[in-house]
């Protein structure tokens, strides 16, 4: 197996405040990784580390053996290799959806149009969106803008996908659809890392569960049946119960 | 009713000399509208980019035109400049350079104010696709900026074709000068023609401010 992505001794401070205190991780290709943990546990911020989008006070982190460093020029190219879709979408608001997808292919990685739109197109038809393709992000669904931005991320061809709690404002409807996208990327072998509050989810799609409390990984397993059927530690033993009514 | 006063205009080749002081207003203002918008922008970015000691002359820059009324500045420039730096500036040239100088001001506090409100994560998404910062600003920021700038701009337009009756002060002969020259050659003849004449004016500078402000209002509702 192939080791993707790397996270040593990662340290984050926000001021005083500890947010990750030296994480390590090793994702390999084709893993899906679940993060869950209570809100404010930093599990998003970790996100935001791996494609540089937060600098990091201590450690390091690696996409297919290169560093991720924020403030050099090499982060333009490994953001390329680094998907992102984040809860509220953010779709560019003065583009159509397909202008939305094919900018950065065609002005980052300089493709060409014609076959980055015929791409784009096939995309948008797996995810039912093809008719939508002319409209704004202000006429479309929550769950369809979420939709766009999955397959925007997808078109850059990315090594490795992060989705920061993508279902977290959405309908429950919608979070059906989504989550269904993810799942058929999840099949067809992409490589991701997902950050969410859906429990059932998260047990249908993870290869390896991480419990993030208080900065900490407090709980890592591949058997993902037994961590939601009775995880070993104190902490997300109580986590879990939250989402169960007696 | 007494006579409005507006026959003056068709006398000889008033009316014509009228439009000629128009077109000298809106020359100035159109010259002085059209650098300011485009530094504006420039300098809008700049105030935008942490730079400290950038950021604090912009703000010293910012905070003199507001302090100074246009007047003085027509002034400083157009009757101070003569002696002390030994230039002979234009009155049309001295207009522009504070038009612009003001215009500048205002217009990058605008486009500051409109990239600030554009929030943050929208510059993430963009970083996290592997744009730089040059293409963030080109594909992303601005032109969601000039959709919110539409409406501020175009009364900072306004405003400014508005102000350029100042430039009468530093004896530039526009609009508002052969309008009064009117009014005075012809004060025994026709005493009313103030009301008419400056009438005129005041229709003129309307028809013109009206229909960019439609515009502003069209253009708002095209890309809300």
């Amino acid at each position: 197996m192939k080791e993707l992505l790397k996270v040593k001794h990662l340290h984050k401070k926000f001021g005083e405040n500890v947010v990750l205190n030296d994480i390590d991780l090793v994702v390999n290709k084709g893993e899906v990784v679940v993060v869950i943990g209570p809100s404010g546990c930093g599990k998003s911020t970790f996100l935001r580390c791996l494609n540089g989008l937060e600098k990091v006070q201590g450690g390091v982190v690696t996409v297919d053996g290169l560093p991720v460093e924020p403030d050099k020029k090499s982060i333009i190219k490994l953001r390329q290799k680094i998907g992102m879709v984040f809860q509220s979408y953010e779709l560019f608001p003065h583009l159509s959806v397909i202008d939305n997808l094919i900018l950065a292919p065609t002005k980052v990685q300089k493709r060409n149009k014609e076959e980055v739109i015929r791409e784009a197109i096939e995309l948008l038809e797996k995810v039912n969106l093809v008719e939508k393709k002319d409209f704004f992000a202000r006429q479309l669904s929550g769950g369809q803008k979420q939709r766009v931005a999955i397959v925007r991320a997808l078109l850059m061809h990315p090594d490795i996908l992060l989705f920061d709690e993508v279902t977290a404002a959405l309908d429950p409807e919608m979070v059906h659809e989504v989550l269904q996208t993810m799942l058929n990327l999840a099949k067809s072998g992409s490589t991701m890392i997902i950050v969410t509050h859906e429990m059932n989810f998260a047990r249908a799609i993870a290869d390896r569960i991480l419990f993030f409390d208080k900065g900490e990984i407090v709980e890592q397993t591949d058997d993902v049946k037994a961590f939601f059927e009775k995880p070993k530690t104190k902490r997300a033993q109580r986590f879990l119960s939250t989402f169960s009514y007696s | 009713m007494q006579s409005l006063g507006i026959d003056v205009l068709l006398k000889g080749s008033n009316f014509s000399r009228l439009l000629q002081g128009l077109y000298v207003a809106l020359e100035i203002s159109f010259v002085s509208v059209t650098i300011s918008i485009l530094l504006g922008l420039i300098v809008g970015v700049l105030m935008t980019l942490k730079n400290p000691i950038l950021c604090f002359i912009l703000k010293i820059y910012l905070e003199v035109v507001r302090i100074i009324p246009q007047m003085v500045l027509l002034f400083v420039v157009y009757f101070g400049t003569t002696r002390v730096f030994g230039m002979d500036l234009l009155a049309e040239t001295s207009a522009i350079i504070v038009f612009v100088f003001w215009g500048v001001a205002e217009m990058g506090d605008l486009v500051r104010g409109a990239i600030k409100s554009i929030p943050t994560i929208q510059f993430e998404s963009a970083y996290a696709l592997g744009m730089n910062k040059f293409q963030v600003y080109v594909y992303i920021i601005l032109p969601q900026t000039l959709r919110r700038l539409i409406p501020l701009s175009i009364n900072l337009i306004t405003r400014m074709i508005k102000t350029t009756s100042l430039v009468v002060m530093v004896g530039i002969v526009e609009v508002l000068k052969v309008a009064q020259q009117i009014i005075e050659a012809n004060r025994t003849t026709s005493p009313n023609a103030a009301f008419g004449v400056f009438g005129v004016v005041f229709i003129m500078y309307f028809l013109i401010c009206w229909p960019i402000s439609r515009l502003s209002i069209y253009l708002e509702k095209r890309w809300a």
